[in-house]
């Protein structure tokens, strides 16, 4: 989560769900948190009923709308616009929380002469460079310093770009020396907070009524809540989840929201912060343990082949002077230890000359279209369902059918196991079974109920699950897979001399099993995440006794503290009334260091004491010499408020008291991120890929450095705005999840329990648009873009309006993506239709807000649905060539 | 008339009274009571059909479904002081067996299957219900239905063709064992409320005043009134519009209420009757 990770220091949800009752007004935008959090929106509700105000701000009137006290529609995707409209709102009327704006945020820091808006820029920032498609971020830096990442990519030869910290849990670095360059008065016309007001300057409320589809009334309602509830004495609060994140402006929309708690002073305090709300179980475990290409665990870098030759550069590229990343070489060499122990040395620089390198994009989009050109030979897919729950999902499906070989571990057979002979291309005679050379393998997986292990969820909390039935017949845990996976390669490369087996040879892989299937001890892995000194064998109670000299061991070093005195720490399952306070510190345990609000020491002012006594939280207590409070104090528990850093220091000791974000190089919250984004140090509002609008602001239409694939056959665009042709697709469509299922819908269509609360894929449309093309309420309708179609049943509804903008009435349609071709109940996947155009910084697909047309009736059936496809598709590309208009971004290629 | 009928039977066994309040004006549809009932109570599934009634695809309380979510989407502002700007609201309410004080189902029940418990609560007793079905028209609320599934033979719980009489039994093993039922229990916002029921009674006089002064439209109690058709309810609700909009009956009367009067009103006449033929035989005779 850069979005989050560049502003704060960390990539996850600043505060944890059961605080919201401390909420006096609660935003949920980007979310259907009703719906989708039922357990957690318990206490939004708790906080309705001690009379804060829930602010639903959303295309949709949703379940969650129902619960608010007050509903905004807005289009999909104009979520900056909103946002910035409010941090104009907040600039323009001098509504921010001066004092803790002034310390507690870059908004003093004067930025470099060379940095140019996109407000001076028509829509781009200083140093974009059309030919390759993307930003030198050089003009962006902190004036007088050098652009640094704290874990980031700084080598020879290797020039600095925005994509530099990692999955984004790691705030910029800046350069050694000099604190930054400062006009504490907040005047400075070069200074952040003035930046940001000429930045948000043309975000009146009349521009937002024009661009979101909402009432100037409406939106200023929110804006005075939202001020009315910050401050001193009150705290406001935002939810989001993946509505703000899978456009092609995603991490630049939470960002938005980054700022607007900066400026009204709610992040690390009760009742504030920004609540990211993840949609699996354990989705925030899986990337501070990641599953992705570009990070290793606790959002270390993965080395890349261009950037890094030696240790010594790796080290140094990533260590930042100052702040807590100032220690990555103890967490980077203690990782090392945890995966090859004695084999790793000083001497051998921990293996690090022998350790993989990434070359490239390995981005699940960016692999299928590898798989599309014939260039990937293998393929393991666990616990996704791409075939139905990846944006464009033939392409996906076309892709697999490259594939010499497949694994699929699941619980069921999902699509993606049986693409092969009955996806919708089988139908179509697009694949045929005999011509697909892919060998299947599906490897039945076991249930959570079936396996010990933990789970880290929406609030980076460790809660441990425990074992109750043994898996049935061949269904195996992830973890017996993996393990025993590995013990046989090793097995198998134990005589090696080649030395790129060196590493495999070198793993560490002892963890012991139990019961007849020889499952490995999950505590066991857990132990090797928090950690311990490898002399004593003692577990380490934290991150800060790493050590950078191989004497300590440590899988995670954001966990480390999770098995403190031996103890399973993520086990304890102390309900919260047995407690002294609602923080129940004793429940399961929290990242980092069982705290449960992150850069709390902000909940302080600048001399230590409360902000209010109603918004008490963590505070210096003088006499004992000692941050206290109802949390663990996110800061160093001895550190006076008043301590100013001596000169030369490093790490956390460069950290004056009264700086709070400690992850961040200058101990502050970003208000203006000089590194870390692809995208821009400051969010601004561009449309969507595809959307029936120009941009109001700029002739710059859509973000010009999100990911497109305008050479891939697979993966056409729509017409867009008022380009001829774009009429073809005229309706703003948006996908979602229901209550009732769970993303692509393995886990749930195949429950009959499940599956028959919400059997049949449908579509919800306004009874104006079911007017306008002839739709029938409990009918079918057939929805298509350039990609595919597909069919829905008709629920006609007032819960989705139209809105009116720029002197338009644009309809939007809503589409839960749940179904697929296999369960007990069936049905077309809404994301078939959807593209593969991406946001740069993570690489998410835009499903939010995406363009399509809609016709009653069924889809055609067999080879006539491509062709059905194909024909649309070509008359509205042939008209948009006949009256070409040329993007300013049409000419580079990304 | 607020002791429900039978309970002093039990003697020195006899419990507190318990039931439910669902409070509508904290429901979030999340429909974890259906599934958690179904769960709890082996219930088999009740068809995979889409209605195209906003998200509610149950229908209706039946034999397989004894927990049922209700969706009602409105042009009406949530609260009447003028602030429902957009005058859109979406209503939810679970609907249950409303566990009536005067239960008319037990009165036509003629095996003794269904039962008062000593919680006060009524319960089908599967063992000795013979499907005759006498109780299903006779629940003002169309609660009580037969089970017509055809034989699993894989799933022992229903491996027979059935045809018995199912309904919410306020999860009275539950209830037993000391737990509270598995509906209230899995309700994450406290929408679905267990306790005695003079204290939920109480809990809901305060929850009204509230909502009243805060000016929510349209807030009411229903079954909550001990003096009502069916004695109150042992299951009793707060909803935010008429009964009528939830598919409720605005007025319900246990329909056993005139049978006394009925059969004293049909054995009057047919005794009329054995007097007048008997008194025209008696007249031929002579």
């Amino acid at each position: 989560m850069p979005g989050l990770g560049t502003s704060f220091g960390r990539g996850g949800a600043t505060t944890f769900q059961q605080d919201l009752q401390n909420s006096d007004c609660i935003v949920i935008m980007g979310s259907n948190m009703a719906e989708n959090h039922p357990v957690g929106f318990q206490w939004v509700m708790e906080a309705r009923e001690r009379g804060a105000k829930v602010i639903h701000v959303d295309p949709r009137f949703t379940r969650t709308s129902a619960m608010a006290t007050k509903h905004v529609g807005i289009r999909a995707g104009s979520d900056i616009a909103f946002l910035g409209g409010i941090a104009n709102y907040i600039l323009e009327h001098d509504l921010y929380f001066r004092e803790y704006v002034a310390k507690y945020t870059n908004a003093p820091v004067i930025i470099d002469e060379r940095f140019v808006d996109t407000e001076d820029a028509d829509g781009l920032f200083s140093g974009w460079d059309p030919e390759a498609g993307r930003y030198d971020i050089e003009s962006w830096r902190y004036e007088g310093m050098e652009v640094h990442g704290a874990a980031g990519q700084r080598g020879e030869g290797f020039e600095p770009r925005g994509e530099q910290s990692g999955h984004g849990a790691a705030g910029g670095g800046l350069h050694h020396g000099e604190p930054p360059v400062e006009d504490p008065e907040l005047e400075h016309p070069r200074c952040v907070l003035q930046i940001l007001k000429r930045h948000y300057r043309r975000y009146t409320p009349e521009f937002v009524a024009e661009t979101c589809g909402c009432s100037v009334e409406d939106f200023v309602e929110v804006c005075q809540t939202l001020v009315e509830n910050s401050g001193r004495e009150r705290t406001s609060a935002f939810c989001y989840a993946v509505g703000w994140t899978q456009h092609t402006t995603g991490v630049q929309t939470i960002r938005s929201a980054a700022i607007v708690q900066q400026l009204l002073g709610n992040i690390g305090r009760p009742g504030g912060g920004i609540m990211a709300l993840r949609g699996h179980a354990s989705i925030q475990g899986s990337t501070d343990i990641p599953t992705l290409f570009n990070i290793l665990p606790g959002y270390l870098p993965m080395p890349h082949t261009l950037s890094y030759s030696k240790l010594e550069n790796f080290i140094d590229a990533n260590t930042s002077p100052t702040g807590w990343w100032g220690n990555f070489e103890a967490y980077w060499v203690s990782l090392m230890k945890a995966y090859f122990g004695e084999h790793a040395t000083v001497e051998n620089d921990w293996l690090f000359d022998l350790l993989p390198r990434i070359d490239s994009d390995n981005s699940a989009y960016f692999t299928v279209q590898q798989m599309l050109a014939g260039n990937v030979k293998g393929y393991i897919i666990a616990g996704e369902n791409p075939a139905v729950g990846h944006a464009n999902g033939k392409a996906h499906r076309l892709g697999l059918a490259k594939l010499d070989w497949l694994v699929v571990r699941d619980i069921v057979e999902i699509e993606s196991a049986s693409f092969w002979y009955d996806s919708p291309e089988i139908e179509s005679g697009e694949l045929e079974t005999e011509a697909i050379a892919t060998e299947v393998f599906f490897l039945p997986a076991a249930t959570h109920t079936e396996k010990d292990g933990s789970f880290t969820n929406t609030q980076r909390l460790l809660q441990w699950h425990w074992q109750a039935v043994e898996p049935k017949e061949d269904c195996r845990s992830e973890l017996w897979f993996y393990f025993h996976l590995g013990r046989l390669i090793k097995q198998k490369l134990e005589d090696s001399e080649e030395e790129r087996d060196t590493l495999i040879k070198a793993l560490r892989w002892e963890y012991p099993t139990h019961s007849q299937i020889q499952e490995p001890a999950a505590e066991a892995v857990l132990q090797e995440v928090n950690g311990w000194e490898i002399e004593s064998g003692k577990f380490l109670s934290g991150y800060p006794e790493l050590k950078d000299d191989g004497s300590t061991l440590c899988g995670c070093w954001i966990y480390s503290g999770c098995f403190t005195d031996g103890v399973n720490q993520t086990a304890r399952k102390k309900p919260h009334w047995e407690q002294e306070s609602y923080v129940a510190p004793e429940w399961a345990w929290a990242w980092p260091a069982n705290r449960r609000i992150i850069y709390n020491r902000a909940s302080a002012d600048p001399d230590g004491n409360p902000w209010s006594e109603r918004k008490r939280y963590v505070w210096w207590d003088g006499d004992e010499g000692k941050w206290t409070g109802l949390d663990v104090p996110d800061f160093k528990e001895d550190k006076e408020p008043g301590y100013v850093p001596p000169e030369g220091s490093g790490a956390e000791d460069a950290i004056a008291g009264d700086h709070p974000f400690i992850m961040q190089a200058d101990g502050r919250a970003w208000l203006y991120v000089a590194q870390g984004l692809e995208d821009g140090p400051l969010p601004t509002h561009y449309e969507p890929h595809e959307s029936p609008f120009d941009n109001p602001l700029y002739s710059q239409r859509a973000n010009p450095r999100r990911q497109q694939n305008k050479d891939l056959a697979e993966d056409p665009y729509n017409p867009v705005a008022d380009e001829p042709g774009s009429e073809i697709y005229p309706y703003v469509v948006t996908t979602y999840r229901l209550t009732e299922h769970h993303t692509a819908g393995g886990m749930t269509r195949t429950v009959p329990y499940l599956a028959e609360l919400q059997p049949e894929m449908f579509c919800e449309v306004h009874p104006d648009l079911a007017r306008e093309v002839g739709l029938e309420h409990g009918g079918w309708a057939t929805i298509y873009t350039s990609r595919s179609a597909i069919e829905a049943r008709v629920l006609v509804t007032d819960r989705i309006r139209p809105l009116r903008m720029n002197g338009r009435e644009v309809h939007q349609v809503g589409l839960p993506y749940h179904w697929g071709g296999r369960g007990l109940v069936t049905g077309d996947s809404a994301n078939d239709l959807a593209h593969m155009a991406l946001d740069p910084n993570v690489h998410i697909q835009e499903v939010k807000a995406f363009t399509c047309g809609i016709r009653p009736g069924r889809r055609p059936r067999g080879p006539e649905l491509p062709r059905f496809v194909a024909e649309l598709r070509d008359q509205a590309h042939s008209r948009r060539e006949q009256d070409p208009r040329i993007e300013p971004e049409e000419a580079r290629k990304t | 008339m607020s002791a429900p009928d039978g309970l002093v039977t039990y003697g020195d066994e006899q419990q507190e009274r318990v039931g439910f309040f669902t409070d509508t004006s904290v429901c979030i549809g999340c429909k974890a009571c259906e599934v958690a009932c179904k769960e709890w109570n082996l219930i088999p599934e009740d068809g995979l059909s889409w209605t195209g009634n906003s998200y509610d695809n149950t229908g209706e309380l039946s034999a397989n479904t004894w927990r049922h979510v209700a969706f009602v989407e409105q042009e009406k502002p949530l609260l009447t002081n003028g602030n429902g700007e957009t005058g859109l609201r979406w209503l939810m309410e679970s609907d249950v067996c409303k566990h009536c004080t005067h239960a008319a189902c037990l009165d036509v029940c003629p095996t003794g299957s269904l039962f008062r418990t000593e919680f006060g609560t009524v319960v089908v007793q599967q063992d000795i219900c013979n499907g005759c079905g006498y109780c299903v028209p006779a629940c003002p609320f169309g609660v009580l239905d037969k089970r017509h599934l055809a034989p699993a033979p894989d799933l022992p719980a229903f491996a027979k063709e059935d045809g018995r009489v199912w309904k919410c039994t306020l999860c009275y093993d539950r209830l037993k064992g000391g737990h509270e039922p598995a509906c209230a229990k899995a309700c994450p916002t406290k929408s679905i409320q267990f306790g005695p029921l003079d204290e939920l009674r109480e809990r809901a006089d305060a929850r009204l005043a509230k909502l009243d002064a805060e000016g929510w439209n349209g807030a009411q109690l229903y079954g909550r009134d001990p003096d009502d058709g069916v004695g109150g309810f042992g299951a009793f609700f707060l909803l935010l519009d008429e009964p009528e909009v939830y598919g409720l009956p605005p007025d319900p009367v246990v329909t056993t209420r005139d049978l006394p009067e009925m059969w004293t009103n049909m054995l009057a006449a047919a005794g009329a009757l054995v007097v007048g033929v008997a008194a025209a035989f008696v007249g031929s005779r002579s």
